[in-house]
């Protein structure tokens, strides 16, 4: 046997391959893109040296869709055709899309309301892809190269079918996800980084739709979220429609159609941001074909939105109970979105805390950057021995499963530290019954009718038994991005995995496939290419981090193990090299990894038991 | 695989027993998720991307039963044989139920009342009574290893502990308006 080379650890036998990897801030007005180079990170501007993309995409029956600033100014004279703040419809039904005013045909679709545009019925996640799409092409021009994965930032009170929805976007967009990212989280990382903070901390996150408050401990290098809390209906749209509102009651507008609305709502938002600079600013618009125009002031429009800025600091006083902190606990207030730019939001907030807030780093631009730096490190990139972080979050909302008369048992508390899992055991209600609904809800009512749907989870295949006699043991495991999945097995009889689980909501990937296909009008054999050339990323990595695996840990494998596990790295080499078959590679990437389970399991082991010694990974 | 079987003591290798060094918990805890979290193994295969969340799953159980009193005493009276039960076994002593009542009654009149000096008394009290609850679970697990009497001072702990947080809320409430 010829001897095995084994590099120092940390050191790569090959020279060290940077992966392309950016973070995305997928935001309810704008969208930004933002990557680390030469160590620092940077938002990607766009050909004309803008960083704000905004989150609008417009459908022709003609073209394929725009998006960005072209889209934006279709909006007034297309406004159905015209879907902007796509992001308070992800992952929501009907009823709650209805709720806002809009000029959009809503559609009920499975598990999500669907747009009806001129170019066919669109779902939120592929309004969302396009966004996605968008800036990936101007990351991949930016950067030359392809992107190998990415960080999208969520709000942290996104529940899971929201999140489940961003993350069907990013797929459906060609991206590899990396980490769906809480947004306030990303924010602390980009400032928590830049100043080397220790402490507690608060980040008020108030963007264009949606609201969110994050308690966090920064301590040697670890993010460790205490307890979070938001609005997922409440931004900084709303502040727009207060003047919407106000400009159509003072000129006595009413039931504006939506072309007319649209302008308003653009002239309104305008409004506002002059308001932040300056004491008075004034609404014009075309209504009608007639301009109008009515003058606004800070003061007059500060007292009309009032009640949308004391709703954000019920849930900070909230989230500081769940957090069980006091004021005085604090070190410092980090704010983040470009809705904190109005002055009486940063005077409400440094009043509630009683200290300054830190608006240091543009509140636009802090989470792309928090996103990118995180990407960078899942990505591998970082320098052996370069000071990492992690992050631990916690999940915004409780789960719970509808019990006898719509009421909730809750099986994971909010606010409980990521990854979460929880088991438990159900029996059967009928002689030789074969199947059992979970209904699975978020949130922290009593009543399941006050919750929010989110899955109903079939099990079947249970074996036929007397009535009470199966035990079936269901867990739910919550994973680092927030993401509910649910197994099942058959206690009395331990047959594993026997149960089929099938939520009611999310992509499948054939559905991905077709959305795919829809949107490149593609044949199959682009599809097939697709698939083959994600295979071959599969491979690549499995390949190298099981080189990096033997490199630092061989020692733990037996000769015949060692053995065994370089044949199936060669084999799917082979594969790999001769092959263009997708499901040939998958089989060969499933049986390296199969081969490697047992060395994965002793090298997690070695892990914790280094932990527990006292070294860090970095020392060795 | 055996890391998942330990007792959340020997997961994060710390002695079975109720008097712990919470520092040193949290070091710890910090210590094992920085070598396990999933996000270490972002770019590794899948098997071992899935076996760091159970891993992370487990040291997030571990530390959030141990770093809870109630909790902890609760898994370490069940490690020993002899588990609190607390939704079945709610037997207390007629002494204890006296001290509820008389406690529920002084929260119903100041918050009748509107007596935020009462809540805030009735706060302190409690909180001295954890504290002597705290001193009684150390003695009955860690010197007398008295289980069943442990038993008994977390069923009390559990119930000062629920009641603790209702006084709070009503403290904050009338603090706000």
């Amino acid at each position: 046997m010829a001897l095995l080379q084994i590099s120092e650890p940390g050191m790569s036998p090959e020279p060290h391959q940077r992966r392309l990897a950016v973070g995305i801030d997928l935001g309810t007005t704008h969208s930004l893109v933002a990557a680390v180079r030469s160590g620092t990170a940077e938002v990607l501007p766009d050909a004309l040296g803008r960083v704000l993309l905004p989150s609008v995409v417009h459908y022709s029956d003609r073209d394929s869709p725009q998006v960005g600033q072209v889209a934006w100014e279709c909006a007034a004279e297309d406004p159905r055709n015209t879907i902007v703040s796509v992001k308070r419809y992800m992952g929501r039904g009907l009823a709650d899309a209805a709720r806002h005013p809009s000029p959009y045909e809503f559609v009920e679709g499975p598990g999500m309301v669907r747009i009806r545009t001129v170019s066919g019925e669109r779902s939120p996640v592929e309004v969302s892809a396009e966004i996605i799409r968008a800036l990936r092409e101007r990351a991949e021009e930016t950067l030359g190269g392809e992107l190998s994965g990415a960080v999208i930032t969520v709000p942290a009170y996104f529940d899971d079918a929201q999140r489940q929805a961003t993350k069907d976007a990013a797929r459906l967009a060609g991206l590899d996800v990396l980490r769906l990212l809480n947004e306030p989280t990303a924010a602390a990382i980009a400032y928590g980084l830049d100043q080397g903070a220790q402490g507690t901390y608060a980040v008020y996150d108030l963007g264009g739709g949606t609201f969110d408050i994050s308690v966090l401990r920064l301590s040697k290098g670890v993010f460790e979220v205490l307890a979070t809390g938001g609005d997922t209906q409440l931004g900084g749209d709303d502040f727009d429609q207060v003047l919407v509102d106000h400009f159509t009651e003072a000129l006595g507008l009413r039931a504006l159609p939506p072309d007319d609305l649209r302008r308003v709502l653009k002239a309104a938002r305008l409004a506002k941001e002059a308001l932040s600079d300056q004491p008075v600013a004034r609404i014009e618009a075309v209504v009608a074909g007639k301009a109008c125009s009515l003058e606004v002031s800070r003061e007059r429009f500060e007292s009309l939105s009032a009640s949308l800025l004391e709703r954000t600091l019920a849930s900070v006083r909230q989230t500081l109970r769940d957090a069980a902190l006091a004021i005085s606990a604090f070190d410092g207030v980090v704010m983040v979105g470009g809705a904190t730019r109005m002055p009486m939001v940063r005077q409400a907030v440094s009043t509630l805390f009683g200290r300054p807030v830190f608006t240091d780093l543009d509140p636009d631009e802090v989470v792309a950057l928090g996103a990118a730096m995180q990407a960078d490190l899942l990505a591998g990139n970082r320098a052996a021995g370069s000071d990492d972080w992690l992050l631990l979050d916690v999940i915004p909302l409780s789960l719970g499963l509808e019990t006898m008369g719509g009421l909730v048992e809750r099986i994971i508390a909010r606010n409980s530290t990521l990854p979460v899992a929880r088991a438990q055991e159900f029996t059967t209600f009928k002689d030789g019954q074969g199947a059992m609904a979970l209904h699975v809800v978020q949130g922290e009512r009593e009543l399941v009718a006050d919750c929010r749907s989110l899955a109903r989870f079939e099990l079947r295949g249970i074996p036929p038994m007397a009535a009470g006699a199966a035990r079936i043991r269901v867990t739910f495991q919550v994973d680092a991005d927030g993401l509910l999945s649910v197994s099942a097995r058959e206690l009395s009889q331990g047959i594993e995995s026997s149960i089929t689980v099938k939520p009611s909501y999310g992509l499948s990937d054939d559905d991905i496939a077709r959305m795919l296909q829809d949107a490149f009008g593609s044949a199959q054999a682009d599809m097939r290419a697709r698939a083959l050339r994600e295979q071959q990323v599969d491979a690549d990595r499995m390949l190298e981090a099981t080189q990096a695996a033997l490199d630092a840990d061989a020692d733990l494998l037996s000769a015949p193990e060692l053995a065994d596990i370089q044949q199936q790295m060669r084999d799917l080499r082979q594969v790999a090299q001769t092959s263009d078959d997708p499901q040939t590679l998958e089989a060969a990437v499933q049986a390296l990894a199969r081969a490697t389970e047992t060395f994965a399991a002793r090298r997690m082991d070695r892990a914790v038991q280094r932990a527990l010694a006292g070294q860090s990974i970095n020392d060795l | 695989m055996n890391l998942l079987n330990k007792s959340h003591f020997d997961f994060l290798g710390l002695p079975a027993r109720f008097g712990l060094d919470e520092h040193q918990l949290h070091e710890t805890f910090r210590r094992v998720q920085a070598a396990i979290h999933p996000d270490r193994f972002a770019n590794a295969g899948g098997a071992e991307h899935r076996m760091a969340m159970q891993l992370a799953t487990r040291a997030n159980e571990a530390f959030g039963v141990l770093r809870d009193p109630g909790q902890r005493a609760a898994y370490l009276c069940e490690l020993n044989g002899c588990p609190v039960r607390a939704e079945t076994n709610t037997a207390m002593s007629s002494q204890f139920l006296i001290q509820q009542m008389q406690w529920r009654e002084s929260l119903q009149e100041a918050r009748e009342t509107s007596d935020l000096e009462a809540l805030q008394g009735l706060e302190q009290t409690l909180c001295d009574h954890r504290a002597s609850l705290l001193a009684e679970m150390a003695r009955a697990l860690d010197e007398q290893h008295d289980y069943p009497s442990a038993c008994d001072a977390v069923r009390r702990w559990m119930f000062v502990d629920k009641f603790g947080r209702e006084v709070a809320v009503a403290r904050e409430a009338l603090a706000a308006a």
